[in-house]
């Protein structure tokens, strides 16, 4: 039954929350800490462990794969609402800061990928080509 | 006629999304073919197609919330909402390798770290060079640097004023929108290929919005590694 997946996917989002609710409080900041992370943690670690036991069936996956794949155009409609006149009318400050934070930000992203993959050697390389798992899902 | 056909479309609002959002992403994926020829992602165009209705329908209504402000599509709301969106992120961490996700624990961990860090600082510095010289004003101009959701929660609590604020939730909002727009493009020198990688751009990059749209056009199965990092930002900050 695909309701069994998304159902999987509604509890695991719905605990995930709470926990992350749960969290903040214990921190004192009220607002949710990583609660969308932990769901995400749950989620593959209650597909990890479905199928082992062989209790995940084709349509069962499916209730959560199609989810996955509405993600793009949920994005796209998260992109119509965004605030596009106040952002640009917020000014050279707004706009310098924004594109300094996001170069400064692109530059260390850039400076850590590459020394990861220096210091791992290339061993890592061709192991993710090898990986059948991976070509699958190219 | 079209009195009858408005009415259908505002009292379905989020069947109407589906549509329109399907108009969208087939229209991006047609430009993508014909006029790049494949170079720029069908979804990194309608994300770009989605900002542009987004400014016209802020425009149109002088509301807050874009496209969504005009009753006819008030459906986008709920579609692009904080509820379908985590929805459909959570959804994609079906596709995790476990064992992926557990290599790069701790790069996601500091990047996490120096990605709250680093943009506070920027922000801060380029408040004050614009003549914001108080703690409470470059603080959150600082934190709306890091995620436009942070510079309020901030502001707030630190008693800023409301233009300070508006500025800050404004930095937050060019940061996502740039970050959206500029992956694809830059993403050969983030070298944005594993997914450690993405772990890395997830927890520096910041803004969950602008780093999961900036992953699906730039690699779809990136996604959830750049999402899950990044959705410890908020409570970081």
């Amino acid at each position: 039954m695909i309701i069994y997946g998304t159902a999987l996917l509604a509890t695991c989002h719905l605990l995930g929350i709470f926990l992350g609710d749960v969290l903040g409080q214990a921190l004192g900041v009220k607002t949710n800490v990583g609660g969308v992370g932990i769901a995400m943690l749950l989620l593959i670690a209650a597909r990890l462990w479905m199928q082992k036991r062989e209790i995940l069936p084709k349509l069962t996956e499916l209730g959560v794969e199609y989810w996955g794949a509405m993600y793009i155009p949920v994005v796209v409609a998260m992109a119509a609402q965004q605030d596009m006149v106040a952002a640009l009318r917020g000014g050279p400050v707004a706009v310098l800061s924004a594109i300094l934070t996001v170069a400064v930000c692109a530059c260390v992203i850039s400076a850590i990928n590459r020394s990861e993959r220096r210091e791992e050697g290339p061993a890592p390389a061709p192991r993710l080509h090898d990986n059948p798992l991976l070509t699958e899902a190219e | 006629m079209i009195d009858i056909l408005e009415k259908a479309a505002a009292h379905n609002g989020l069947v109407t999304a589906f549509a329109v959002v399907g108009l969208v992403v087939l229209l991006s994926g047609w430009i993508s073919r014909r006029l790049t020829f494949g170079r720029v992602h069908g979804s990194a165009i309608a994300i770009l197609i989605g900002l542009g209705l987004a400014y016209w329908g802020g425009k149109v209504s002088g509301g807050h919330k874009g496209l969504a402000d005009l009753s006819l599509f008030g459906g986008i709301g709920l579609m692009g909402g904080a509820m379908l969106r985590d929805f459909a992120i959570v959804a994609t961490a079906f596709e995790v390798q476990a064992t992926e996700a557990r290599k790069a624990g701790l790069v996601g961990a500091v990047s996490l770290l120096l990605g709250t860090v680093l943009p506070f600082i920027v922000g801060a510095c380029v408040a004050r060079a614009f003549g914001y010289s108080d703690a409470v004003s470059m603080a959150t101009i600082g934190a709306g640097a890091v995620t436009y959701i942070v510079g309020p929660v901030t502001g707030a609590a630190i008693g800023a004023s409301s233009d300070v604020m508006a500025l800050s939730i404004a930095t937050g909002l060019v940061k996502a929108i740039i970050v959206m727009v500029g992956t694809p493009i830059a993403a050969r020198f983030l070298v944005l290929k594993t997914p450690r990688s993405a772990m890395v751009f997830g927890g520096l990059a910041g803004t969950v919005s602008g780093v999961s749209a900036g992953l699906a056009a730039t690699d779809r199965k990136l996604v959830p590694y750049g999402a899950l990092v990044a959705t410890f930002h908020t409570g970081l900050g």
